[in-house]
């Protein structure tokens, strides 16, 4: 087990946007019955071949952290948070597609996320604004995942899909859109998460 | 204002809910307004009588015939059962919601045998009683729970280093979590790596071999599950102790600082008043009461803003956000009627006269009584519940 090297992932978002349900489906395989809301935060684990077939193929523990609550808590509740965003490797970011708003939080809370990690002292600086600066030089990889996208009409969809290009271009990071109900089994390659 | 303040994080999709809730909120407001015109002594009293019936008309219409209804096609239509025939089971709804209404109105002593069935005193008088007793409630509840939050003496001492261990806790466990999650993990790879290569096994040995090893891996699975799920619920109530030590170091900071201070004195000052209301039943003098009714009444109308829109994050979700939105009008519709009437109780003799032509014969001295009753019932069971609770409070510190 100790060969194993340890990967930390967040996933963070709004509440019922899907986080826990997606983290399920990486790890279980299967799709979460009954979510339900998640209170504090719950980890699963799962095994990931890192280029699988080559002679470099390493096996890693990708540990998905997903944290509940929303962007506008009570401050006990985001510095209580604060916590678990220690020493992370990678954050994936969950927004609703169905839901606006959902995806403008997703700037308060990398904001949140990554000023953690940054000040020592562990209070979080800025009111919030969203600094394109601060993404550039970030080390830690991000990953923008919408989901329910089949629960937008047939029109909208394009709409939707522009929207969300240019929300992963702010980011400067990958994006993948998820289905509800996830019937069939997706893999997903962690192209973003470089290990070196 | 109400995007802003009360939906910062969701949509509220449909337009026709928003205009309701504007139209509620701004009604009620206008009636505040009047009330203050009337003692004020402002325009002249014909129109003000106009505005007032005109006001009154259009609140009741708005609060008993379209919200509700609207509330019973918006949940009807969450469930996606009934989703066909929405229309009809929305109907279905209302006409239950207007026979408890009317059902509301038979114990109590408002029936006046000279109206008829659909006069405005009969509604008024339902929705007053509703209302009343709903202000009385919060009323009652907000007259302790404002000295306990503001008052230091009840806060309880915190240290950093607590919080600290906590968290140290709370990451101990995470850890742990996560170790056996890694071995159940592996375990099954490890399985299912197994069962492919037994797979290719034949013969009897091989079978049963495959059982016997499936067995013990399984069972080895369940236990370790079980001590995940157990584990589990530790790290939630880790999680949320620590957000209250946390949420009390951050009351406690507050109450060092100069508004802290200001709002701990306002607190010290209500107690005394709250408590000298619920053992009092006659006020000293008719203005001063009002004056002070009128703080209670706008005090408490921030209180209830506030927490409702605390109970609506925690209930809320993107599904239920018109419900939501409905269900806040139709309290504060009810909420601000109420207030009218009450607030006709501490106004001096001379201004009731219009207030009790327009509202016509109700029997006020009622809903006065009614109103101290259900007030000192909620109090002291507020004082009671919160009582509980700090003692639970502290045991559980004990404990750990």
């Amino acid at each position: 087990m100790a060969s194993l090297d340890r990967v930390k992932v967040l996933v963070l978002g709004d509440s019922g946007v899907g986080k826990s349900s997606l983290v399920h489906l990486l790890c279980q395989n299967q799709v979460l019955g009954n979510p339900s809301w998640t209170v504090g935060c719950s980890v699963d684990v799962r095994v990931q071949d890192y280029k699988e077939g080559t002679p470099e193929e390493k096996t890693f523990y990708i540990e998905l952290w997903d944290v509940g609550g929303s962007v506008g808590s009570a401050s006990s509740v985001k510095s209580t948070r604060a916590v678990f965003y220690n020493s992370v490797n990678g954050i994936i970011l969950v927004h609703d597609l169905t839901n606006k708003k959902s995806s403008q939080n997703l700037y308060r809370w990398s904001l949140e996320a990554l000023n953690k990690d940054s000040s020592p002292t562990g209070v979080i600086v800025s009111n919030g604004d969203y600094d394109r600066e601060q993404f550039a030089e970030n080390p830690v990889p991000l990953l923008l995942i919408g989901t329910k996208f089949d629960q937008i009409p047939e029109n909208k969809r394009n709409e939707v899909l522009n929207r969300t290009a240019f929300l992963s271009e702010d980011f400067n990071a990958e994006e993948i859109n998820l289905m509800t109900g996830f019937t069939d089994r997706k893999r997903f390659n962690f192209k973003s998460l470089h290990y070196d | 204002f109400f995007m802003r303040q009360l939906f910062k994080d969701y949509e509220v999709r449909q337009y026709v809910v928003q205009v309701v809730f504007s139209v509620t909120f701004a009604f009620s407001c206008t009636m505040f307004e009047l009330i203050i015109f009337e003692i004020l002594g402002a325009l002249s009293s014909s129109s003000r009588y106009f505005h007032w019936k005109l006001n009154l008309y259009v609140i009741l219409l708005v609060l008993i015939f379209v919200v509700p209804f609207y509330i019973g096609y918006f949940v009807v239509s969450n469930i996606r059962l009934l989703h066909r025939q929405r229309l009809l089971f929305a109907c279905m709804v209302w006409f239950t919601f207007m026979y408890f209404f009317w059902k509301l109105g038979d114990p109590f002593p408002i029936l006046s045998p000279k109206h008829g069935i659909l006069s405005i005193e009969q509604l008024i008088s339902r929705v007053g009683v509703i209302g009343v007793t709903l202000m009385a409630l919060l009323s009652g509840f907000g007259a302790v729970n404002c000295p306990y939050t503001y008052m230091s003496y009840f806060l309880r001492n915190v240290t950093d280093s607590d919080i600290l261990a906590l968290e140290r806790r709370l990451l101990q466990t995470m850890d742990m979590i996560v170790s056996k999650k890694k071995r159940i993990a592996m375990t099954r790879r490890q399985m299912y790596q197994r069962g492919e290569d037994q797979n290719k096994q034949t013969g009897f040995w091989g079978m049963i071999k495959s059982v016997t090893s499936t067995q013990t891996g399984s069972e080895n699975l369940s236990l370790i599950q079980q001590e995940v799920d157990a584990l589990e619920e530790l790290s939630r109530q880790l999680f949320l102790e620590t957000v209250d030590l946390q949420a009390t170091k951050e009351r406690i900071e507050y109450s060092k600082t100069f508004q802290g201070k200001y709002f701990n004195f306002l607190g010290y000052f209500f107690s005394i008043y709250c408590v000298w209301k619920i053992f009092m039943v006659k006020f000293w003098s008719q203005h001063i009461s009002f004056i002070l009714v009128g703080i209670i009444i706008v005090t408490s109308i921030r209180g209830l803003l506030i927490t409702l829109t605390k109970f609506f994050y925690a209930i809320s979700s993107s599904k239920s956000s018109n419900v939501i939105v409905l269900v806040l009008a139709q309290i504060m519709g009810m909420y601000f009627v109420s207030s009218v009437l009450l607030m006709r109780m501490s106004m001096p003799l001379e201004y009731r006269s219009i207030v009790t032509e327009v509202l016509g014969e109700l029997q006020f001295n009622f809903y006065h009584r009614w109103f101290d009753v259900i007030f000192l019932v909620s109090a002291l069971s507020s004082i009671l519940f919160l009582y509980l609770a700090h003692k639970q409070a502290p045991e559980k510190h004990m404990a750990l």
